[in-house]
């Protein structure tokens, strides 16, 4: 049993404990909104040192960052980094798109707390980064941009979510975990003609990539199968044994760092934006290309996008400049380094394979798909009868 | 890659012909029907082969989809909710079938259940646009990932036999 003296003690080094957490709390000032960005160097200046990026030439107009709107689509790994930087670059706008919860098992990634497990990640994320930057406009959707409903939402949002409503957003960013949520962004983009930049990390945590895509005017992300860096881990050897996926809070961030980096490029318009950036973690390879647009794209909006742009290009006057060699997406004449030795053609070799595009070192599909078959499927199809939607659902039914 | 026992089961499963997707309007109609067409005989098929193992139905715009999916190990049935949304990109891309109340219980799953699928089904799937459909993706996603997670979840205790689930039997 303690002593009242001991006690009291207590009591006393309690009370002097509270009142350092509540000053602690009165230091973290809340950081007021600021109407104009300033050059000023001030400590209390967030953005001097950005504003200085003006001063020493690299970019002419800084400021100009307050006009953009970007919407970040999946908001884990990448996605919360991504916003992350954009917040404290002073972006106008952001829009923030996931359906997942804050978890424990998170934690090996950067930016969420523990505190935070259990709220919405898109929540947890405009609370941190309003702190960090009130200037900043943000607008959350907690949902899967996948579904027909959602997806709707999605258009409407990319295409009138800009900062002044009614206007499109200035880029997409997609910084989502699969191949599905890809393609959905894909199609959204291609359709509206909004310019976006795929990210990704691989589910081995070894590898990453970005993609710049301009609709129409460069490679979409239905216009090949997924590009693969290729690291010099035999594949197959690959474990997957136990468990989906791996990651790492490094390449994350690595390639987060590019995502913005040519975000910036874009908007701002200084340097050059990389249509293709790869990076191999365990070589410390970044492959770069750029790809073309494949004219038989599985997308009729890429297609029609791709009509779009050459119809642009033919109205411009023309200027005589060195065109930077680009490779294109599909190539014909030479397909693909194949070594021909038994007598299978050109021609059929690239019919059981499908049309690959030609790609820079260090580079390579995830899988080739075979060109469309024409006509016969063989006998075992669906057969084309009258029974009605409501019988064939019946008879599911009663099994 | 796929093991004889599912390349068989597969090969008797009808081929789909329309591509369309939830947003097409009336082909989608068209697709759904396929569909349907195809996940009955699949269904017949299995009745046939006393390998029973699911039962689906969806809602009336065919984009959501529920329904039942059992394993049977040492004689005792395991049953489980299926559930799954169609996405806007049907059938370029697979649908992403969950078993929500296996969430967080095995690390074969992505968030909301979904289950992990191996590295040969999106490859294949992507050759057989737009071909397959629901009961290809039953048949090599989820098919060959109960025989291979459910033993191994009994044997850790992390599922366990429901007595008022009907045995074997039934
Ligand atoms: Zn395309």
């Amino acid at each position: 049993m303690a002593s009242v003296e001991d006690l009291q003690k207590k009591i006393k080094e309690l009370e002097q404990a509270l009142e350092e957490e509540k000053q602690k709390n009165r230091q973290g000032a809340v950081r007021q909104k600021i109407s104009e960005m300033s050059s000023e160097v001030v400590d209390s200046n967030p953005y001097s040192r950005l504003m200085a990026l003006k001063r020493m030439g690299i970019v002419d107009n800084y400021e100009k960052i307050r006009d953009y709107t970007v919407a970040v689509v999946g908001v884990g790994g990448v996605g919360s980094v991504t916003a992350e930087m954009l917040t404290r670059c002073g972006i106008g706008k952001l829009l923030l798109f996931d359906y997942d919860k804050v978890e424990l098992a998170n934690m090996n990634r950067l930016f969420y707390q523990p505190h935070q497990a259990g709220l919405s990640k898109v929540e947890a994320a405009e609370r941190t980064l309003k702190e960090i930057n009130p200037d900043v406009i943000f607008e959350t959707y907690n949902y899967n941009i996948t579904t027909m409903d959602n997806f709707n939402h999605f258009m409407k949002r990319i295409t009138e979510g800009g900062l002044t409503e009614g206007k499109p957003v200035d880029l997409v960013l997609s910084c989502v975990d699969n191949f599905e949520a890809r393609m959905t962004i894909n199609t959204a983009c291609n359709e509206v003609g909004q310019t976006w930049i795929e990210s990704g990390v691989s589910e081995n945590a070894v590898s990453g990539h970005i993609q710049f895509v301009i609709p129409g005017e460069t490679a979409c992300f239905a216009c090949a199968p997924p590009l693969v860096v290729a690291t010099k881990t035999d594949e197959k050897t690959l474990k997957r044994e136990g468990v989906c996926a791996a990651s790492l809070p490094t390449t994350m961030a690595v390639v987060a760092g590019f995502l913005v980096q040519n975000t910036l490029k874009y908007l701002l318009e200084f340097g050059d934006v990389t249509h293709y950036l790869g990076y191999n973690a365990l070589q410390d390879f970044f492959p770069t290309m750029s790809m073309k647009p494949n004219e038989n794209c599985d997308d009729t909006y890429c297609c029609k996008q791709q009509k779009l742009y050459k119809e642009r290009e033919a109205k411009k006057p023309k200027v005589v400049k060195e065109e930077p060699k680009e490779e294109e997406v599909i190539h014909e004449d030479n397909p693909f380094e194949i070594e021909l030795v038994s007598e299978t053609s050109v021609e059929e070799s690239q019919a059981s394979e499908g049309q690959v595009p030609e790609l820079t070192e260090g580079l390579r599909v995830a899988y080739s798909v075979p060109a469309p078959e024409q006509g016969d499927l063989g006998n075992n199809v669906v057969e084309t009868d009258s029974t009605s939607l409501d019988e064939l659902m019946k008879q599911m039914k009663s099994l | 890659m796929v093991d004889e026992a599912t390349k068989r089961s597969l090969a008797q499963i009808p081929l789909l012909k329309t591509k369309a997707g939830p947003r097409d309007g009336e082909i989608w109609v068209g697709r759904l029907k396929e569909e349907y067409q195809s996940l009955i005989k699949y269904v017949q098929n299995n009745k046939e082969a006393d390998n029973d193992w699911f039962r689906l139905e969806s809602n009336k715009e065919g984009t959501r989809w529920f329904g039942k999916c059992w394993y049977i190990h040492e004689l005792l049935k395991y049953e489980f909710d299926v559930e799954f949304d169609i996405p806007v990109t049907y059938p370029t891309t697979a649908p992403e079938i969950a078993l929500p109340e296996l969430d967080g219980k095995t690390a074969k799953m992505y968030r909301g259940g979904k289950i992990c699928m191996t590295d040969h089904f999106k490859p294949l799937w992507a050759r057989n646009v737009p071909k397959f459909g629901i009961a290809h993706a039953m048949a090599l996603g989820l098919g060959p990932w109960l025989a291979v997670e459910i033993p191994d979840l009994i044997e850790k205790g992390i599922v366990t036999h429901k007595d008022n689930t009907a045995g074997a039997g039934e």
